[in-house]
């Protein structure tokens, strides 16, 4: 859920800091690097490789087996991070992200997950009624193509390789990636070579 | 809104719950996170890098929220009261810390 | 206690295999932290492949070490499970063997 947090949580946290550094535990500097560094973990990096994959076969078969390391090919530090595991749709599969039991993301290659992802309404529905929660997000699946929710329960974390749409041929990895949204990472949207130009 | 019900599933457990059917997702519901919420999420990375937590810990103590406060609270406000109380808990503060 | 992604040697189950999740709601009896949707306990699926051993979530939750336990994807056809949907659309989950037993 969106929204401001009440004077009551703005103070606790202060209290918790406060007490945090009163007993030794940790130090200003602390928060703000692990801040810095959570923010520095963005959407482009995903696309990024979602892009290299499309264009280098060997990438996206690292990719695919080891997403984990595919992320570290890219700069993203993963030590202590839960494994990425990634997955790859086809003309005939398409994958939807979801974390029914709590909100687990790929925050690693992604960044900071969207409200809508952590809200109920997403948690609940996107297993039962996928194709109408795809249709919110004005995502309808060609005839033929099948859906697999992936309902993120445990340690991974899973991010989707989309299909390189049509309309892309000869474009360099950085057109690529810019068509390649936060949302198309977890499935809701699909990339699509128009939006290269929406965009510009 | 306690039921009888055996079956009915725990309160995160929210797969399927048709109390949010007719609740529409909202892709444009997408404020980037305040700076409550990146601080309360810094703090949280600190204390697991740590080790004074694991994430099963902190995801266990906001399944326990009582109902209305977990449909109630913002998300990261939710992962405060998780990590303050997982802090209590072991004994890393006194809740005369945080009264 | 060694876990993480490729330690996948002492897996019970093999991809393709049939599962049953074990039914139950354990967690209306005492506090627990259960990483096996209510949705899926009871139901049968299909063995995707194991991703690697991780310490049991069960115990971390209460500061306790965590026995290091198979995790696999398993996949569920979804319309059996909420008595609608599409024909050939699924779930795919992460659970541990703990909560697998065979179909």
């Amino acid at each position: 859920m969106a929204g401001t947090p009440l004077p009551e949580s703005v103070e606790l946290l202060d209290k918790l800091v406060a007490a945090l550094k009163r007993r030794g535990v940790l130090v200003e500097e602390d928060i703000a690097r692990c801040q810095t560094q959570a923010e520095r973990a963005q959407p482009e990096t995903g696309a990024r490789m979602v892009a290299r994959a499309w264009l280098d076969p060997e990438f996206r078969a690292l990719m695919l087996r080891d997403g984990t390391a595919a992320a570290e090919a890219f700069g993203v530090a993963m030590a202590g991070a839960p494994p990425l595991g990634v997955l790859e749709d086809t003309d005939r599969l398409h994958h939807l992200v979801v974390c029914t039991l709590c909100s687990c993301y790929p925050r690693a290659v992604i960044g900071y997950p969207p409200h809508w992802y952590k809200s109920a309404a997403y948690r609940a529905r996107a297993v039962r009624e996928p194709r109408a929660v795809l249709a919110e997000f004005g995502t309808v699946l060609p005839a033929g193509v099948q859906v697999r929710v992936v309902d993120s329960t445990a340690d991974y974390r899973w991010m989707v390789l989309p299909t390189r749409p049509a309309g892309t041929e000869g474009w360099s990895e950085e057109q690529l990636a810019a068509i390649v949204t936060r949302d198309c990472l977890v499935g809701v949207t699909l990339p699509v070579a128009e939006n290269a130009r929406i965009a510009a | 809104m306690d039921s009888p019900d055996p079956d009915r599933p725990a309160t995160h457990d929210l797969g399927g719950n048709p109390r949010f059917r007719c609740t529409p997702v909202e892709p444009d519901d997408d404020a980037p996170p305040s700076d409550f919420d990146k601080r309360v999420d810094a703090v949280r990375s600190v204390l697991r890098e740590k080790g004074l937590f694991t994430v099963d810990e902190m995801r266990f103590n906001i399944e326990a929220l009582h109902e209305t406060e977990y449909f109630g609270l913002t998300y990261y406000e939710k992962w405060l009261r998780s990590v303050t109380a997982v802090m209590v808990r072991k004994g890393v503060i006194t809740w005369e810390d945080i009264k | 206690m060694s876990h993480g992604v490729h330690d996948t040697a002492q897996a019970r189950f093999a991809p393709g295999a049939r599962v049953r999740v074990k039914p139950g709601r354990p967690e209306r009896i005492a506090p627990m932290h259960l990483r096996t949707p209510h949705y899926v306990r009871g139901r049968e699926g299909v063995v995707a492949r194991a991703l690697g051993r991780f310490p049991n979530p069960e115990d971390l939750a209460f500061g306790r070490p965590g026995e290091p336990r198979i995790l696999y994807h398993v996949e569920f056809d979804q319309p059996p499970v909420w008595g609608e949907g599409e024909v050939g659309d699924t779930v795919l989950i992460e659970i541990f063997e703990h909560w697998l037993e065979e179909a």
